[in-house]
């Protein structure tokens, strides 16, 4: 599946059509505590990973929060 | 532009910041010195003295609201800008009633997880507007690691990876960077591009 994954091309190894933001996570190995994650722009409200799908063409964005300021 | 023409065309802009610490009050700073019309600054904490490593207060101010004291430096600087300061814990709920007038929301936090939070609430409630996030800080050096990636309307300006911890503070020159190039994202927002 190729997808733009956080405005880079990224090509996933996968036999699915369709990843959920639960499977992205595992697959990119992103542990981070702290996300802001987009699918076409459209924010993915936490707790809500296992339902928001993917398919091939999309733009995903998974943006990692991270403390100082 | 001259700069009397930039200072007019931010006159009638009003900026959104949110937390008065290393990113909330420098960031302030440059938005006051080049004229914005109004800032709307909030943050529910005081001043201790280990801020004073990288915040825009002064000695005599340890103790005192952030916000209030934010407001009387910028009054400084100038004694005609408009600024509105809450003392408050932002939550989604007062984020959307107090910043809703803003043309630009500026994240200006410290930990992650309110990041998180007004990220999402400005995302979901304000779709249009821009929000301009603060994300890697710490330690010094790597001047050429920071920078700022475009998600739609939302910003992200920083190294995205350098976390705050004991052994990798926040220390004046590279959150004032991040600010200041938070400042600098807010008047490519309401100017234009000019570079």
């Amino acid at each position: 599946m190729k997808i733009t994954l956080n405005n880079n091309t990224e090509i996933l190894e996968t036999a699915e059509t369709e990843l959920t933001i639960t499977q992205l996570l595992q697959i990119k190995k992103y542990s981070f505590k702290n996300l802001v994650v987009k699918i076409n722009g459209d924010l993915v409200k936490r707790g809500t990973y296992d339902l928001a799908k993917f398919k091939d063409g999309d733009t995903v964005d998974v943006i990692h929060m991270i403390s100082g300021g | 532009m001259k700069f009397t023409e930039i200072k007019n065309a931010l006159s009638s802009k009003a900026v959104g910041i949110a937390g008065c610490g290393g990113l909330g009050s420098n960031c302030a700073v440059a938005l006051t010195r080049v004229g914005i019309g109004k800032l709307v600054i909030a943050d529910f904490d005081v001043i201790e003295e280990s801020n004073l490593n990288r915040q825009y207060f002064f000695f005599e101010q340890i103790g005192k609201y952030k916000a209030p004291t934010l407001k009387e430096n910028l009054l400084r600087i100038n004694p005609k800008a408009n600024v509105s300061d809450h003392i408050i814990k932002l939550t989604p709920n007062n984020i959307v009633d107090i910043y809703k007038d803003c043309d630009v929301i500026v994240e200006a936090f410290d930990k992650a997880e309110m990041k998180e939070m007004i990220v999402e609430t400005v995302l979901s409630h304000f779709p249009a507007k821009p929000i301009i996030c603060g994300v890697g800080l710490a330690g010094w050096g790597g001047n050429n690691l920071i920078k700022t990636e475009q998600f739609r309307k939302l910003y992200i300006v920083g190294d995205r990876t350098s976390e705050t911890s004991e052994n990798d503070p926040p220390i004046a020159p590279r959150v004032g960077a991040v600010s200041n190039m938070m400042a600098n994202v807010v008047l490519e927002i309401l100017l234009g591009k000019d570079k």
